[in-house]
């Protein structure tokens, strides 16, 4: 069924064409990007204020007409049309061009930030000085490769998700979890930090919560947070409480969501400016055990990691301070192994198969730990220093997994690579929402039809009409409550809901519509 | 261990391959000429929508039926040979059952409409149908439907993604106005008419005209005025898909005829889903149900019987659901279009004409019978269990919000809707 045709305008218009407006508009958000590149041959722009607005503005400017055009004047409900047409959604040249692009950007910012015009010593140059004069009214300094990258970051989640907010203006759940997203990334990770900055604070993002913030208990983190007096107090027993406390409450109440896809700033742009890439998610089920397998390594890898770098920063002498390597590692392994026996005690029957996965990573992990302690005694583990171990981590895990892989592949895997595959933090939530959660998907008696908008619109690839065709409950640790499966459903079969535990599992295969007497059923069960 | 073969790889057809395996050990052969693997029928729109790929509209992975010992073979049956329990292909070797089960589904109905065969005229129910369609719109600036039912507005839904100018004529003076009440059709009709659907009540085809080539140029209506268009969708219902079977011993009236317990007159051989008749009528539901859910309730069904659990075709209180564009439609318990004697239907329509319920009860003892929902979503579980225990209208409306399935923050209607009911309904 060839393509081509369409745009031959036999028929009526290709699904995939877009109006003259939205090609105005295009141009308008091209030619402020282009003003970036401009900046990047180190073009000498009269007004590094006045350019930077323009940039920045056109963008915004064509993203939000762009979208007003699409979706404006135009009937409320899901917008889907053409979605497996278009080049930029489908895997065409369009979105190998972004996504070569956005990895390439990437690369650059983590290793090269030089060619952006970072210099080590000296004035910014290039597209980081166009910067400097937004940094300068934020944080009182010049620009960095990171400051540039947070503005086009918030940027991108403020106009995707003013265009997400109009694709689904039909749903009030969306447009609030869109409202909750932008406010968390313009506030609490972009202004706040860099003001906290300007005032001589320690820069911190309150809602980036380990170990999605692998950094937070660093050494170079912990100096920092105690030679910043109260402040800094706060913000460390602030970390420590928001994973230990704030988060499983949360957790237990409203599932991962309340995270994931309300707060996080991943979560906020895969949320956003992902959202044309949801459907090209893994569905199949050999996604899902790699999924599973490679999630919770990485837990265990930052896991071992952030023990290292605490125990490589605390000294051996009680008289200092009370909590000395020793007890730190102890009462970590003791910590984790009692975690692991009340998993194991009074959860292991919902848990055939993730308990085996939960026991051999808590195992690697304790296992590890007292490996530190017999083997070099000095810090080291696996023959590397907690800091070696930490700058491999930010490598591996936070730089080439997270961005290259997570954000540059949107156009290819789709926008939750880094969040289903990669993030520790989604990793102890979704046990958690799996585990201890009164949240779930419920799944409305027989209606389902086996449609399969909801699977192919799960970001996280979940089949949820695998369940909703049994009639079956959602109930999966990596869902993040986007909410999309329950918008696209054309037969109101799904509903996030935050429910008593009992009886949110109903793995019980039902008749869907069958009047059976009870008789009849025992006999069924007998068999 | 038997061999139980079923022809047709639709709903009722896997559903009974795939209860038959959980619960026996016996050797399955689906049969299918039209699709390789099982997919969801309901969902072809969304294909040509570019909403989804074919592969997402199968719900099982293909690894899925070797896994589970289920055998599939592509092929369609051309004979049936009762009497050796042998079935020919028109293509291939014989195929020997110990029991069969006939799961053939629908295809579209042709009342004999002059240039019903043209090129360019179709309807829209398999695999099939929906590449013809592709091909047929490679060419088509204009389409006329014809027949005011469920597959007529999703083709109306997917011609309009394409900016395919549509022309819908219907027979009844509001869509689908002989399943709903007037108010219910007329909101609908709106809806349709609101996405740029030229839309004709009460307009019944005469002709389609061809051109030079055989191929559909324009249409006639009874009024006799002519309408250029280059595509005919041919949505005016669907019937059994059984004429293979037409000359055999197997007893056919508009379906194949089966009694409670899904057997045809011939034995070992079992119909189910949409080719089967029943010949006593269950309850007040049609003789044929071309319905998702019931093929799937039978399919269940057979499965209990062929296993050593002789079981009843017992469907609970009617359900059914669809979508007209944006507008979600969820029915529980029955709601006539023109309500029964003793019967009496209270309409409530939000002013943005995109919701509405109608809830049909009885005048005398004030039971709820059954509610059509629109743009709001209710419960099943809720609703079944209302209708089971015969709950009256008060209490229904007195406890509607217990029902809703909405998202999360959307706005409630039950109290406008219970003081609509107050004002309108009490003492009338």
């Amino acid at each position: 069924m060839s393509r081509i045709e369409h745009n031959m305008a036999l028929t009526g218009d290709a699904p995939a064409s877009i109006s003259v407006k939205q090609k105005i508009a295009v141009t308008i958000g091209m030619l402020g990007f282009i003003i970036l590149i401009l900046a990047l041959t180190n073009i000498n722009f009269p007004s590094k204020t006045l350019f930077l607005s323009l940039a920045l503005g056109m963008m915004a400017v064509g993203t939000i007409w762009f979208a007003n055009e699409a979706y404006l004047g135009k009937h409320e409900g899901i917008k889907n049309d053409g979605v497996w047409f278009k080049s930029m959604t489908a895997r065409g040249v369009l979105a190998w061009i972004t996504g070569i692009g956005l990895t390439l950007f990437y690369i650059i910012i983590y290793w090269f930030p030089q060619y952006l015009g970072l210099n080590a010593e000296g004035d910014n140059t290039g597209v980081i000085s166009l910067f400097d004069p937004l940094s300068q009214i934020l944080n009182g300094g010049a620009a960095s490769q990171w400051f540039v990258y947070g503005t086009l970051y918030t940027l991108a989640i403020l106009i995707f998700g003013y265009k997400f907010i109009l694709k689904y203006r039909h749903n009030r759940y969306e447009i609030i979890r869109t409202c909750s997203v932008m406010f968390f990334q313009l506030g609490f990770a972009f202004i706040i930090p860099e003001i906290l900055v300007r005032l001589n604070e320690p820069y911190y993002d309150f809602k980036n919560i380990w170990p999605l913030n692998y950094d937070l208990f660093a050494g170079y983190r912990l100096n920092e947070f105690f030679s910043s007096g109260n402040l800094g107090v706060f913000m460390l027993i602030l970390g420590v409480v928001s994973i230990f406390i704030i988060t499983p409450f949360l957790t237990y109440k409203y599932g991962k969501r309340w995270y994931c896809s309300w707060v996080c700033g991943c979560g906020g742009l895969a949320e956003t400016a992902g959202d044309p890439y949801r459907h090209l998610s893994d569905k199949s089920l050999f996604a899902w055990k790699v999924e599973r397998w490679v999630i919770h390594s990485v837990l265990v890898f930052v896991t071992v990691m952030t023990i290292a770098v605490v125990y490589s920063f605390l000294g051996e002498n009680s008289a200092d301070f009370w909590l000395t390597k020793d007890i730190f590692l102890w009462g970590m392994a003791g910590f984790l192994t009692l975690l692991f026996a009340l998993i194991m005690i009074f959860k292991r029957e919902q848990l055939a198969k993730d308990a085996k996965i939960g026991a051999v990573s808590y195992l690697v992990v304790i296992l590890a730990i007292i490996g530190i302690n017999y083997f070099s005694g000095n810090g080291n583990i696996f023959f590397f220093g907690g800091d070696q171990l930490r700058q491999w981590y930010g490598f591996l895990i936070g730089a080439a997994f997270s961005g290259v892989i997570g954000v540059g592949f949107y156009p290819i895997f789709g926008n939750r690579v880094w969040c289903r595959f990669g993030c520790p933090m989604a990793a102890i939530l979704g046990m958690q929402q799996r585990l201890f959660s009164k949240f779930r998907i419920t799944t409305n008696g027989g209606q389902c039809i086996s449609c399969g908008n909801c699977s192919t619109y799960c970001e996280m690839g979940i089949d949820v009409r695998a369940y909703a065709q049994k009639g079956e409950n959602i109930v999966r640790s990596s869902c993040v409550g986007c909410g999309i499966c329950s918008a696209v459903c054309p037969r109101g079969v799904l509903k996030l809901e935050n429910d008593s535990p009992s009886g949110r599992i109903n793995s019980e295969e039902v008749l869907l519509g069958n009047d059976v007497d009870l008789m009849d059923l025992l006999n069924q069960k007998s068999h | 261990m038997e061999h139980i073969v079923i022809i047709g790889n639709g709903i009722s057809g896997i559903t009974a391959a795939r209860h038959i395996r959980k619960r026996s050990n016996h050797k399955i052969t689906v049969i299918s000429g039209e699709s390789d693997h099982f997919f969801s029928r309901t969902a072809l729109m969304y294909v040509y929508m570019g909403h989804m790929k074919w592969d997402h509209l199968k719900p099982y992975e293909d690894w899925f039926w070797e896994k589970n010992r289920i055998e599939l073979k592509k092929a369609w049956v051309e004979k049936i040979d009762f009497a050796k329990k042998k079935l020919r292909f028109s293509s291939g070797g014989p195929l020997e059952y110990d029991k069969l089960i006939v799961a053939t589904g629908s295809i579209y109905n042709k009342f004999g409409w002059e240039g019903e065969d043209l090129e360019g005229v179709q309807g829209l129910v398999s695999m099939q149908d929906l590449i013809e369609l592709e091909e047929n719109t490679l060419h088509t600036r204009k389409a006329v439907i014809i027949g005011g039912g469920l597959i007529g507005v999703e083709l109306a839904e997917m011609l309009r993604t394409r900016n395919i100018d549509v022309t819908f004529l219907i027979r009844e003076k509001a869509f689908w106005h002989n399943v709903l009440p007037i108010q219910d059709a007329e909101m609908i009709s709106n809806h349709i008419k609101s996405h740029g659907v030229d839309l004709r009540h009460n307009t019944e085809l005469e002709k389609i005209i061809p051109d030079e080539n055989g191929r559909v140029k324009a249409m006639m209506i009874k009024s006799g005025e002519t309408i250029d268009c280059q595509l005919v969708g041919l949505c005016a219902g669907v019937r059994p898909n059984v004429d293979f079977l037409k000359d055999s011993q197997l007893e056919i009236d508009k379906g194949i005829l089966v009694d409670q317990y899904l057997q045809t007159n011939i034995p070992d051989v079992f119909a189910i889903g949409d080719c089967a008749q029943q010949r006593e009528l269950i309850g007040q539901r049609k003789p044929v149900e071309a319905v998702w859910y019931t093929g799937r309730m039978m399919g269940e069904t057979i499965a209990a019987t062929l296993t050593g659990n002789k079981m009843r075709y017992n469907p609970g209180n009617w359900f059914n659901s669809a979508k007209f564009f944006d507008i979600e439609y969820q029915t529980y318990g029955w709601v006539w279009a023109t309500p029964k004697k003793n019967e009496q239907h209270f309409h409530w329509q939000h002013e943005s004409g995109l919701k509405g319920i109608t809830i049909a009860f009885n005048t005398e003892n004030k039971t709820f019978l059954g509610i059509n929902t629109f743009g709001i979503r209710m419960r099943h579980d809720v609703f079944d269990l209302w209708l089971t225990e015969n709950k009256k209208i008060d209490y229904v409306l007195t406890n509607l919000k217990k029902a809703n399935f909405d998202p999360e923050f959307y706005d409630h209607h039950e109290k406008e809707i219970f003081r609509s009911f107050k004002n309108n309904m009490q003492e009338a």
